[in-house]
């Protein structure tokens, strides 16, 4: 009887597995030295941090609720105009970065290449260059969310543009229809629920920033916490934390609901 | 006979959609009014002028200051603060996730878990910031605990989600052969789900990263100050040279980032 001997296939290498995660762990690593992160530092603060807290939130001052109540709504008018202007402006740029729409990649190279400049960017930084144009104010602020969520917007939308299905673009194209008639019959169709999808998710992203726009003079909410810090009034802090709360989170439920409801 | 034939209804509500679109338009027209403008300072002319200008002649005395006030590292701290966050972020979001997947504590618990992590999510992660730099006084530490916390809000819920989506084959598999709670942890789900969540935390790095950049705004360390600073006092040839520094930072992140989850899927 022949003694057959059955190996089994080699192990693939786990070397460079372990290389990978040894590095990922001296990044890590290195990243919490240098940003001289210590769990017992956070612990010690603690204690000045609750007294702040308290001072913040236990109570927050009610009263200042209707003297904050006219820039939250500006606040919350500045991201909205800014998301539908950012959106339809996003339009038209999509469509010349997408592949399967404009077949020259030179062209959709360059458009994209700019997209990615006003993604990142942040719109405070947008804000307080404007600002220095159009003075203090809600104006500069808007435009800077305007070209923020146009970069944001233009790439989720030529993504989607070129994921929609081909054939009712061909149908059109075999029948001798023009690139306008393509773009309203067979691409806007498709796209359209994405479209509005998008211009929500910008709004949701954008109440958060506009937030925070104040600081640097561009309106809204913003230039208040900015003001109480300065002088140390932190149950004014508190109420526009919480206010801020509020209104964040009714607009995301808002959303939320309607962007299921397209997609 | 007479047969009559009924055209199925539309199944789109139209008057719905109008409805929407009346809400949508009402509420433009409002937001409109409360946009001031107030034409153009005096001097925006010549102030484009410096701004684009200053674009094509960054300055390079402070891109080339390798002290602790230079450019490199401000951008190395914005980095830094970028992965610790993120980091601390994902080990927290880990417990969070658990508590909110329905298929493994059940429907009441889940439905607690999702709500924390929603309410963590709707805090704007430079309000967290303000916070803590009044808890742990200004600087990267407070950056790393803002966006620790806030991407709890984001990362918590696409590990639930990769959770409740995820086979529990090998998770019943160890409940049948008597396994306890750790070690189906450990043995089922977190391997069944690991390559998912590396990739999400993956995606939120990339995020963080272009958050980092404005924390420092509000005193939470990284680029955002000596940006902040250079903006207020008109240095448009070092606002240049951070906003390029900035551009080229976010670029190199998104590509490596990228092709490591490309990598992972």
């Amino acid at each position: 009887m022949s003694t057959a001997k059955y190996t089994l296939p080699e192990k693939p290498s786990n070397l460079k597995t372990w290389l990978s995660v040894l590095l990922f762990i001296v990044i890590i690593f290195a990243s919490g030295v240098f940003t001289k992160f210590s769990l017992t530092e956070v612990v010690k603060n603690m204690k000045n941090g609750n007294e702040i807290l308290v001072q913040m939130f236990w109570p927050p001052n009610w009263k200042y609720l209707s003297r904050v109540f006219q820039p939250m709504l500006e606040t919350i008018q500045m991201s909205f105009v800014g998301s539908i202007f950012g959106s339809f402006l996003a339009v038209p740029v999509a469509i010349l970065a997408s592949r399967n729409i404009v077949k020259n990649i030179a062209v959709g190279g360059s458009v994209r290449f700019i997209l990615g400049l006003f993604r990142t960017i942040p719109a405070l930084v947008f804000a307080a260059i404007l600002v220095s144009v159009f003075g203090f104010g809600t104006f500069g602020g808007m435009i800077s969310l305007v070209l923020f969520t146009f970069g944001l917007v233009a790439k989720l939308l030529f993504e989607a543009i070129e994921g929609i299905d081909e054939g009712p673009v061909e149908a059109l194209q075999s029948s001798g229809a023009s690139m306008l008639s393509i773009l309203r019959y067979a691409v806007l169709p498709q796209v359209l629920p994405q479209f509005f999808s998008y211009l929500l998710y910008s709004f949701e992203i954008n109440i958060r920033s506009a937030a925070i726009l104040g600081f640097v003079g561009a309106g809204g909410i913003g230039d208040y916490i900015d003001r109480n810090l300065a002088f140390f009034r932190y149950a004014n802090v508190g109420t526009i934390v919480l206010l801020t709360f509020v209104v964040v989170f009714i607009i995301d439920m808002i959303s939320t609901k309607m962007r299921e409801h397209l997609v | 006979m007479n047969r009559s034939f009924e055209i199925p209804k539309n199944p789109h509500k139209p008057y719905k959609n109008i409805f929407i679109l009346v809400v949508f338009l009402a509420m433009f027209i409002w937001s409109l009014t409360g946009i001031s403008y107030n034409g153009t300072l005096e001097t925006a002319g010549r102030t484009m002028k410096n701004i684009l200008g200053a674009f094509l002649k960054p300055d390079l005395a402070y891109a080339q200051n390798l002290t602790i006030d230079g450019l490199g590292y401000a951008i190395l701290e914005t980095l830094a603060i970028a992965i610790s966050g993120t980091f601390i972020s994902a080990l927290l979001s880990l417990p969070f996730a658990l508590l909110a997947s329905q298929n493994l504590v059940g429907k009441k618990l889940g439905r607690l878990g999702k709500l924390i992590i929603t309410i963590i999510r709707v805090f704007p992660e430079l309000i967290l910031a303000i916070i803590f730099v009044k808890v742990v006084g200004p600087g990267a530490m407070a950056g790393v605990l803002a966006l620790g916390v806030h991407s709890i809000g984001m990362i918590g819920k696409l590990f639930y989600e990769g959770m409740e989506a995820m086979d529990m084959g090998p998770a019943e598999a160890l409940d049948a052969s008597g396994a306890k709670p750790s070690q189906k942890l450990f043995h089922a789900i977190l391997p069944t789900v690991m390559t998912e969540m590396m990739s999400y935390t993956l995606y939120r790095f990339e995020i963080n990263t272009r958050a980092a950049s404005t924390l420092g705004v509000v005193g939470a360390g990284g680029i955002g100050t000596p940006l902040i600073f250079a903006i207020s006092s008109r240095d448009w040839n070092r606002v240049s040279a951070i906003v390029l520094a900035l551009i080229v930072m976010v670029v190199i992140v998104d590509y490596i980032s990228g092709s490591i989850r490309k990598r992972l899927q």
